[in-house]
């Protein structure tokens, strides 16, 4: 009952056990943080807006898009990752979500940040329904804990829409 | 020398008894595995509700070695979602991000495109030949959490085998020659 290999599987399964706690306490402690984000995206300039061959419609733009997203970095927090989606509905499809540019934000002192870029994405429809179309941007965001539970959200911003004619 | 010896009249000494004993004594630990195991499919609807990152393509959220718990609910796959998928033909399954979503309003079925946040292109170039979208019956789940460097063991087992059988003779060995 003293020997050493019962006292050595003994100290593994404690220690595995109590850094399982810790990490199903560390996790835990994330839902203390109350988050408050805020993002503003403009739309600068639709580059071009073209059928393809294939008969989908693609859509270059330009876009400002500034956020501070500090609030949501916690002490288990291992990274950010957002992304800006547009989200739109056509005779066919009831939800349509396409993602134009992504980053990922390593720490808190890069989560409040301004970036001018062109989609990083091509923005490809399925099928031909972009003339016109009023569009939603979403910035989201997906919360990678150094160990745990992710969890996601978003901020919608509405009022976008395409040209009625191909350019 | 001692240890040798006491070893080897340990496993003279054995009886019919004692040994049936054993045996149903680990039969009924690898059973309560198999039972965690298969309780565990059933609550996260996931036909593996634990899955080890493999490859690089997700760093540096997820780096080769880390665990995935998965989750797949009857909720609408939406982009951002970290999707653990099997291709037709291949039988590792992928985990990367959906990044399209195309959603049918008559019948809601659900055509996605993912990418490795990690790769410079989409997940075209991995799918079936001619396959431009994902459908939900290729969705093993939903990573909802995540524990790192725990996989390694199972890395380390697969690729060495050498190694699962040393542990396997190892925890043979400690069956017979334990007195309990």
């Amino acid at each position: 009952m003293h020997s050493f290999g019962y006292r050595l599987n003994g100290l593994l399964t404690f220690s595995v056990t109590i850094l399982a706690i810790m990490c199903a306490i560390t996790s835990l402690s994330d839902n203390l943080n109350t988050p408050s984000p805020s993002a503003e995206i403009q739309v600068m300039n639709i580059n071009w807006f073209q059928k393809q061959p294939q008969g989908n419609d693609e859509v270059s733009l330009t876009m400002n898009i500034s956020a501070d997203l500090q609030t949501l970095f916690t002490w288990n927090t291992k990274q950010l990752f957002i992304f800006v989606a547009a989200e739109y509905k056509t005779p066919k499809n009831s939800l349509n979500q396409v993602s134009l540019w992504d980053a990922i934000i390593p720490s808190k002192e890069h989560a409040k940040f301004w970036i001018h870029t062109s989609n990083k994405y091509r923005f490809v429809d399925q099928g031909n329904n972009l003339r016109g179309k009023e569009f939603n941007l979403t910035l989201h965001w997906h919360v990678m804990p150094k160990t745990g539970k992710m969890f996601a959200d978003k901020i919608v911003l509405t009022g976008y829409s395409f040209p009625e004619e191909y350019r | 020398m001692g240890w040798i010896g006491d070893t080897v009249d340990s496993v003279k000494s054995i009886q019919i008894r004692q040994l049936l004993t054993q045996a149903v004594s680990l039969g009924m630990i690898v059973t309560s595995a198999l039972i965690i195991w298969k309780g565990l499919m059933c609550i996260t609807g996931s036909e593996s509700p634990v899955v080890v990152v493999l490859s690089g393509s997700m760093e540096p959220g997820f780096k080769r070695g880390d665990i995935l718990f998965l989750h797949m609910s009857k909720d609408p796959i939406r982009a951002g979602e970290i999707v653990v998928f099997n291709i037709d033909g291949r039988e590792i399954p992928i985990v990367h991000r959906v990044i399209k979503v195309h959603e049918r309003k008559d019948t809601g079925e659900v055509d996605v495109l993912t990418k490795g946040d990690n790769n410079y292109g989409d997940d075209r170039l991995l799918y079936a030949q001619g396959q431009l979208y994902l459908q939900r019956n290729h969705i093993m789940g939903r990573a909802v959490g995540f524990l790192p460097y725990v996989g390694w063991v199972t890395i380390i087992m697969t690729e060495k085998p050498i190694i699962k059988y040393i542990l396997i003779g190892a925890l043979g060995l400690l069956v017979i020659t334990s007195k309990d």
